[in-house]
């Protein structure tokens, strides 16, 4: 039976109500008496050096406060890296510094050159057109290997190369397995690059600045999906202002997928600019701006070698990617290509020994960062091609050639330093094979056939890791932060709470399934609870939300102060029903004595805490607030085996998938129907990438692809109805709630099915055409049937 | 979006008028010239809307059989009311999306001459004629190359009459992002001949396939195109979304495509 409310119920998300009805309150929303509006000046070569910036013409134009450039920020940080990677040598990596308006050089098309702060936004657009900016055109460096030449243009003169970092993985491995590949009985190749993508949430970024002289304290309004972390590393390392003197506020967040983690430019800038112009300032991004300014995601050229035994076993994986930073380090880009995508290559397979080596490259182009599934997806795509390709170079099943080399034992320590706890990738498989009738898609081949189109069925394994992250951990592995959450329960004396989360939520409907995990632990109505989050001035410190940690590190956090409000509620009750604290049972919202009938509703303790006449007050403090921080003690593992059948017109290399299916295994789930929603849109992303997505430059560094002319976003039109399933659950052992997390998955298992199954399709067709870079665009597909 | 006045001409002689300014610019929907002003691409001190003159709207039959759609006509009018030619009509349903054909217009698309635009192929195909507040023109003479034309400066579209062939398709292969063709054919068969015309390919823009056109006059059949080779990819456009070999390539598959629906 389908549960109808706490855990495991799917009642509709409350937050919807205001999302549909445009009542939802984004950044954009935010306008502050007296304020001022913002433009940028951007670069439009990937390369040049500035030899002069003339802003008196903008400056002298009627209604422009103030005109901003390099010279203002003099004494101001750069914008920072939040993540610090040891190359294989022990060296830390290159790091340059990222200034707030370019100084001396620009280095990607969007670099922003100078700033207008005047009193409309049409009026500071007009400013920027009328700066003279004096630029000598510099050789611009886009292909990472050419970057990486003898004598190749340097973007950074500072640094020593365009070289960031050069690491391997484990590195003590990397002689041993290049011996077991030398001595393999099949060692299967592939070449493949991982597109770059550009986010696209349907909300572009929007920064407010305020400052109030009374008290000398700042307030931005951004597009976050994690306001204390912008708080920390703006206040600390580029403005200088204190935390106690620094709010930051992220109301409704339209969307992320990552690019809305990192600090930008744009909101050091507003914060900077609202002091030095004590008016409130304001920038909306254009979406053409959105183009040239979030970072990007993905970029990878990544050559992976399998080596097999006689038997089939897989004895061994090198794997070799050329990574893109871009043109300056966004705030967790080091971390992506090496902790991010390294700990996975073992995917969901018991391979002895792995050996990663990841090139870390600077271009002109725009930075490169996390985006959904974050170094993931590059991991399970390269891993779950390269099987694929090995099970037709073998001429075996590529089902029984993934089963055979299952991880089945847990917890299973990788050769690549993570350890999963759980999990059952048997039986995900077992399951997504009753879901889609394998048996008879033969048959539905000759079908296509008869109506001339090729019919293809791709399938894949992932695994990923989530619930980021233990802090010591990754304090080890470089990143200047810690990866608790956090959470504050406030109950008020009627008997509702206000939960007061660090993580945040950017669409994933936080406000619902939270509120759903704290009324099941009381046993009161969810309506009951208030999620709160996104102000640094009322919710505790936390780090937000990516890598789908919410649920697994934020929930917990919010378990763990639950349980510390109903121990103190239950010694309240104690009290007043004269018993013995460990008789207090608390079910239903009723708190009873075991073995009577004394009870008391959860409303008259909370009552009690906060009008303590007759309160243990020698023993506790009256109130009911009461707060935790929740540090994972490992990363969870959801894993899970998804397939697809594709059609190709094999006129015209179009490519339709008609039928597609996720069995995933995200331990225990709180909300079914937000859990699948999370899924529909990642599987949505990740067909995208696939399909369509493609972030294009040309070799002078412009951007290809800086519009929806032509850069394809996925439609509904383009996708099938999914199948999803999540009823194989092997519960997380390390966090209170079991959970694993879900909102990457779709984006990381979906692309390699879909390019399995194009790739079969071809093949029975006779083009034995081994790989097609994504996206698999007609032309693409087209092309490689040709030879 | 630079500053720009507006007027709202009711009659066809006000907007000719009013035209008459250098710096003033036909309004038709606005689907391609705001996007471009808005990107701060194209400016105009003066913007002549023409959505509010009723004459050049609508459509109808001339004695000659015509369909005659009026210039300020939407694509959503001609996609529901162009019945006495169904391939127009498909044309024209297949632009952009609800909110682009509710507003775009049949002389703002021929006016443009987006070298990926559908109308121009529905136009060249069916021979249709371009009129004027001064003159006719013939749609072969019409088309000059990418974003060129016969108009003149200030000219405006008032009407575009439309011959119905026997028999006609629109086959369009969709650019994946802007949804634009990548290539597309319209083909048209009429008793003294079969016109092909090929949007999306050229660099030079709309343009006619002579050698489908002879194959097809004789034989009216999909197999009459296999037996064709591509038409040249030299001239062909080459982006991100395909070269000139493919583009060169989608002409014939889409012509025999448009041939077999045409029957
Ligand atoms: C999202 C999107 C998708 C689209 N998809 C397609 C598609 O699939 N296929 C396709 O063909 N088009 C497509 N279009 C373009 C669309 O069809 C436009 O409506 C058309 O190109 C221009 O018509 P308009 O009336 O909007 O002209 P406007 O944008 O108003 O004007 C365009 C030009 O024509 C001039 N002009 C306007 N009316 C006249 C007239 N009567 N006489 C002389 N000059 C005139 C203007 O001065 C201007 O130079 C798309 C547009 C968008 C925004």
């Amino acid at each position: 039976m389908p549960k109808d409310t706490g855990i495991g119920a799917s009642p509709k998300r409350r937050e919807d109500v205001r999302f549909l009805t445009g009542k939802g309150r984004y950044t954009d929303d935010i306008n502050v008496a007296g304020q001022a509006h913002v433009a940028f000046l951007r670069s439009d070569v990937a390369h040049g050096t500035i030899n002069g910036i003339d802003t008196s013409a903008a400056e002298a134009m009627e209604g422009v406060v103030r005109v901003f450039t390099a010279k203002d920020f003099e004494g101001v940080g750069g914008i920072p890296c939040g993540w610090q990677i040891t190359d294989r040598q022990g060296n830390p990596m290159q790091e340059p510094k990222h200034p707030v308006l370019a100084e001396g050089k620009v280095r990607h098309v969007g670099d922003p050159i100078a700033a207008v702060v005047a009193e409309s936004a049409a009026i500071a657009r007009d400013a920027c057109e009328a700066i003279e900016v004096d630029i000598s055109d510099l050789p611009a460096v886009i292909d990472m290997k050419k970057a990486l030449a003898d004598g190749a243009p340097k973007v950074h003169d500072d640094l020593t190369s365009n070289l960031c970092y050069d690491w391997g993985f484990v590195e003590e491995n990397r002689e041993a397995v290049d011996k077991a590949i030398a001595e393999a009985a099949h060692v299967t190749t592939l070449e493949l690059v991982n597109n770059r993508l550009v986010a696209n949430p349907m909300e572009p970024r929007v920064a407010v600045g305020d400052y109030a002289a009374h008290d000398d304290s700042s307030t931005l309004y951004t597009t976050s999906q994690n306001p204390h972390v912008i708080r920390l590393l703006m206040g600390a390392f580029v403005l200088g202002i204190p935390e106690h003197k620094l709010r930051v506020v992220a109301p409704d967040v339209g969307g992320g997928f990552g690019t809305k983690i990192f600090h930008y430019a744009e909101e050091a800038f507003c914060t900077f600019a609202a002091k030095a112009c004590e008016r409130p300032v304001k920038w909306t991004a254009s979406r053409s701006e959105a183009f040239m300014s979030d970072a990007h995601g993905r970029d990878h050229v990544t050559k992976i070698e399998l080596a097999l035994d006689a038997d089939n076993n897989f004895t061994a994986i090198r794997t070799e990617t050329h990574a893109n930073m871009g043109a300056y380090l966004s705030t967790f880009a080091p971390s992506v290509p090496t902790w991010l995508h390294g700990t996975l290559m073992a995917g969901n397979y018991k391979t002895p020994l792995i050996y990663v080596n990841v090139k870390a490259v600077f271009t002109n182009t725009v930075p490169v960062d996390a985006y959904r599934g974050a170094g993931r997806p590059e991991a399970t795509f390269q891993l779950e091609r390269v099987i694929d390709k090995a099970a037709r170079e073998l001429g075996v099943d590529p089902v029984d050639l993934r089963r055979q080399n299952f991880v089945t034992e847990f917890p299973y320590a990788t050769p690549v330093a993570v350890e999963y706890d759980t999990g059952d990738y048997g039986a995900t498989m077992d399951r997504l094979l009753e879901m889609i009738d394998r048996d008879g898609f033969e048959a539905r081949r000759k079908e296509s056939e008869s109506r001339g189109k090729l019919r293809g069925l791709g399938l894949n394994c992932y695994i990923e890791a989530c619930g980021i992250a233990p802090s010591s951990l990754v304090g080890q592995l470089g990143a200047r932060a810690g990866l608790y959450e956090s959470a504050t329960v406030r109950v008020n004396a009627t008997g509702g709470l206000v939960v007061m989360t660090g993580s945040h939520s950017h669409g994933q409907g936080h406000e619902t399934s939270f509120a759903q995990v704290v009324a099941d632990m009381i046993g009161i109505d969810e309506n009951q609870v208030e999620i709160v989050h996104g102000d640094t001035a009322n919710t505790p410190m936390g780090m937000g939300t990516y890598g789908s940690r919410s649920l697994a590190v934020g929930g917990s956090a919010m378990v763990r102060a639950t349980e510390k409000i109903i121990a103190k509620a239950k010694k309240i009750a104690a009290h007043i029903m004269e018993a013995a604290e460990g008789d207090i049972e608390l079910k239903d919202g009723q708190f009873t004595v075991a073995g009577t009938d004394k009870s008391m509703a959860w409303g008259d303790v909370t009552l009690a805490a906060y009008v303590p006449h007759n309160y243990p007050l020698e023993e506790i403090e009256p109130g009911l607030e009461e707060t935790a921080f929740y540090d994972p003690n490992n990363f969870t593992y959801p894993a899970g085996a998804y397939a697809c059948e594709v059609e190709v017109d094999p006129e015209t290399g179009r490519v339709e998938v008609l039928s597609f299916a996720a069995a995933d295994d995200f331990g225990n789930v709180v909300n079914p129907m937000i859990v699948e929603g999370q899924v529909h849109g990642g599987l949505a992303q990740g067909i995208g990438q696939a399909l369509f997505e493609n972030c294009a430059y040309d070799e002078e560094g412009q951007l290809l692809s800086a519009s929806y002319m032509d850069y394809s976003m996925p439609r509904s039109s383009d996708l099938p109805m999914f199948q999803v399933d999540h009823s194989c659950q092997t519960p997380c052992t390390h966090n209170p709630l079991g959970v694993k997390g879900c909102g990457e998955a779709g984006a990381i298992g979906s692309p390699p099915a879909i390019v399995n199954g194009v790739i079969d399709a071809l093949a029975s067709a006779g083009h034995d055409v081994g790989h097609i870079d994504m996206p698999l665009t007609p032309a693409k597909v087209w092309a490689a049937m040709q030879g | 979006m630079y500053d720009f006045e507006l007027v709202k001409p009711s009659t066809l002689q006000e907007a000719v008028a009013a035209l008459k300014d250098d710096e003033a610019q036909a309004l038709g929907g606005g689907q391609t010239l705001l996007p471009t002003m808005k990107a701060r691409l194209a400016m105009a001190g003066k913007m002549v809307a023409l959505s509010g003159v009723a004459e050049i709207k609508g459509i109808c039959t001339d004695d000659a059989g015509r369909i005659c759609i009026g210039g300020a006509t939407t694509h959503a009018t001609v996609a529901r009311e162009a019945t006495g030619f169904p391939a127009l009509a498909s044309l024209a349903a297949r632009i952009g999306d609800p909110a682009v054909r509710n507003r775009g217009t049949i002389g703002g698309s021929l006016a443009n001459n987006d070298p990926s635009a559908c109308y121009p192929a529905g136009a060249l195909a069916a021979n249709a004629v371009i009129v004027t507040p001064d003159r006719e023109i013939a749609a072969d003479d019409y088309f000059q190359g990418m974003f060129e034309t016969a108009l003149d400066e200030g000219e405006i579209i008032t009407e575009v009459k439309f011959p119905v062939p026997e028999a006609a398709a629109y086959e369009k292969f969709i650019q994946p992002a802007s949804r634009f063709p990548l290539v597309a054919v319209f083909v048209a068969k009429f008793s003294d001949g079969v016109r092909v015309a090929v949007t999306g390919a050229s660099s030079d823009g709309v343009f006619r396939w002579a050698e489908a056109e002879a194959a097809l006059s004789s034989d009216f059949s999909a197999e009459a195109v296999s037996g064709l080779s591509a038409p040249d990819a030299g001239g062909m456009i080459s982006d991100l979304h395909g070269d000139g070999a493919y583009r060169a390539h989608l002409v014939k598959v889409m012509t025999a495509r448009a041939v077999k629906a045409a029957h």
